[in-house]
């Protein structure tokens, strides 16, 4: 940041009194210059190539809010809510089991994350999509019994392969989370007369969310993403709704754009969300919380509004 | 006056490191009972075993009467659930080297967690006994306060505060002040006296001598997992009998 030294040497900034403010040449950074013109370069280059490209821009706004792709969108962010949460739900079980000293349980958790983790999810999604191959019939003996066909729907495939795998991963960063959990905290609550559930869900593991919300954030936004390769299992969403339009509407690339556009929106939009979540369980661990943007365009308006007042120069 | 700890040949060890070898004591009602030693010398992991966060090996130790972490049937002992050890650590309020306070939760909230929680006390009702805890240990304004922004002396006196809202009947300090800087360990300790004053049984880890000479009413000299000496803190330390505790004490006084 040698480049700051520039800013406080004008002569309106030297304070009255006090050591004069070193007046120095800035070095110029001459490699900076050349790679910054590379990089525009490049960029003007690619936006060029695109605009040269046959693209129908005008098909986007036409079909943009086109109902099957608002149905599609819907089915994407019910798919990852669901898929969310049976992997969030079935992480902290699977957290928990890998950490319990039941060797027994341990070692089904660990397996269950080896083989999950270990195994692409599309893979997984096909092999639920065809398990009909091999299951005639589910029978859940009095409860329930029906064609395995007309049990396994696409969207119970979806959220089988998706939350499932899902569950794996967020399996080991629960268990991250507790494990950040200093010791002293469950002692201290096990002094108290806390029992062990009690002590994990009041003094765990709102500790531990801090070290689990930000990953967590992220799988939300790769899961939102991933739910588009469940258009092989025959669930219609965002994507699958895109591709069907661009095929009949004969602008298949120009579909993918508007697809890609809405993804960015969504995760756009979940990226927002983490932040207040992350802000929500920092507290007590700073002494001040950061501040929302909101309240951050504000200070910088009374900032804005106070600067004649208090600056007073120029 | 009945004993409220008492301590029959106790030994603990982690794995092959032999911790305690055999401790035998005894901690009467109402008395402040100081153990000193160098560390490692197992006064700190004999504070644990006496409400159970560590599990002794051989011995048996009693509290206000009854065994701790087992049940005698007959000759035969039963270890007690872990539901069953929380209940009789209710009774019995620690206060930790590092606080460990609750950093997610305001002063208040770690001193109502526990009543509430475990004891079902009413919420309206665990505040104001707070409140009343709080003003006692001198930081009746914190209460809003979260750990992060109290400095080690305060949390120090909100954690005294958060074990004295289970009503203990028995008090456990595990080196309270010396994580503490030298400034601050005056708070702390004017707020232990104030609890000595009011006939709370106190067991007290400590290095200050000073505190153990005023306040304690009995002290005992630990080392090598063992009791050296023992007896009324003025006279152990100014007139020890043993060599062991005649070199430990030059070092510290």
């Amino acid at each position: 940041m040698t480049v700051d030294i520039d800013k406080t040497a004008g002569p309106e900034d030297t304070p009255p009194a006090g050591p004069e403010a070193i007046r120095a040449i800035p070095v110029r950074h001459y490699g900076r210059y050349f790679s910054a013109a590379v990089a525009i370069a490049i960029l003007v280059a690619i936006i060029y190539a695109f605009a040269q490209g046959k693209i129908n821009w005008g098909a986007i706004p036409d079909y943009f809010f086109d109902d099957r792709i608002v149905k599609g969108v819907g089915q994407t962010l019910l798919l990852t809510v669901l898929s969310m949460l049976i992997g969030i739900v079935g992480g902290i079980l699977l957290a928990v089991m890998r950490l319990s000293k039941n060797p027994v349980t341990s070692s089904i958790a660990w397996f269950y994350i080896w083989f999950f983790r270990g195994t692409p999810v599309l893979v997984q999604l096909v092999v639920w999509f065809n398990l009909g191959l091999v299951f005639e019939y589910i029978n859940l003996g009095p409860i329930y019994k029906d064609y395995w066909s007309s049990f396994m729907t696409p969207l119970l495939t979806a959220l089988l392969g998706l939350g499932l795998n899902e569950a794996a991963y967020m399996a080991e960063i629960c268990r991250a989370g507790l494990l950040s959990v200093d010791e002293g905290q469950t002692e201290a609550s096990h002094a108290l007369g806390m029992s062990h559930s009690k002590t994990l869900r009041r003094i765990v593991i709102p500790q531990a969310m801090r070290v689990i919300v930000p990953p967590t954030g992220n799988e939300v936004i790769n899961m939102l993403k991933t739910t588009s390769l469940v258009s092989v299992v025959q669930f219609y969403e965002l994507f699958r709704y895109a591709q069907d339009i661009g095929q009949t509407s004969g602008a298949p690339v120009e579909m993918y754009f508007l697809a890609a556009a809405w993804y960015l929106i969504l995760t756009s939009i979940l990226s927002v969300g983490q932040y207040y979540i992350e802000r929500y369980y920092a507290r007590g661990s700073s002494r001040t919380l950061p501040d929302t943007p909101l309240q951050k365009i504000k200070a910088n308006m009374l900032s804005l509004s106070n600067r004649p007042a208090a600056g007073g120069g120029a | 006056m009945t004993a409220m700890v008492k301590a029959e040949g106790v030994h603990k060890s982690f794995g092959p490191l032999q911790v305690l070898q055999g401790i035998d004591l005894e901690v009467k009602s109402g008395e402040v009972f100081c153990l000193i030693g160098p560390s490692g010398s197992g006064k700190s992991t004999f504070l644990r075993c006496i409400n159970h966060l560590e599990k002794i090996n051989a011995g048996r130790l009693y509290v206000d009467g009854e065994l701790v972490g087992y049940r005698q049937k007959g000759d035969k002992l039963y270890e007690l659930k872990d539901s069953e050890v929380a209940v009789k650590r209710r009774d019995i309020g620690m206060v930790f080297q590092r606080f460990n306070l609750f950093p997610h939760m305001t002063a208040l909230e770690n001193i109502i967690e526990a009543p509430v929680q475990v004891k079902g006390v009413s919420k309206a009702q665990a505040r104001e006994r707070a409140g009343q805890l709080l003003e006692r240990v001198g930081l009746a304004d914190k209460a809003r306060s979260y750990p992060s922004q109290l400095s080690g002396g305060q949390q120090q006196r909100v954690a005294i505060a958060r074990a004295l809202a289970m009503e203990p009947k028995l008090m456990l300090f595990d080196e309270p002040t010396s994580a503490l800087d030298p400034e601050l360990v005056g708070d702390v300790l004017d707020v232990m006296r104030d609890l000595a004053e009011s006939g709370m049984t106190m067991i007290v880890v400590t290095h200050e001598m000073g505190f153990a000479r005023e306040v304690g009413d009995s002290l005992v000299f630990m080392d090598g997992g063992v009791v050296v000496e023992s007896g009324h803190p003025r006279d152990v330390l100014t007139n020890p009998q043993h060599e062991r505790t005649r070199s430990f004490l030059s070092k510290v006084l």
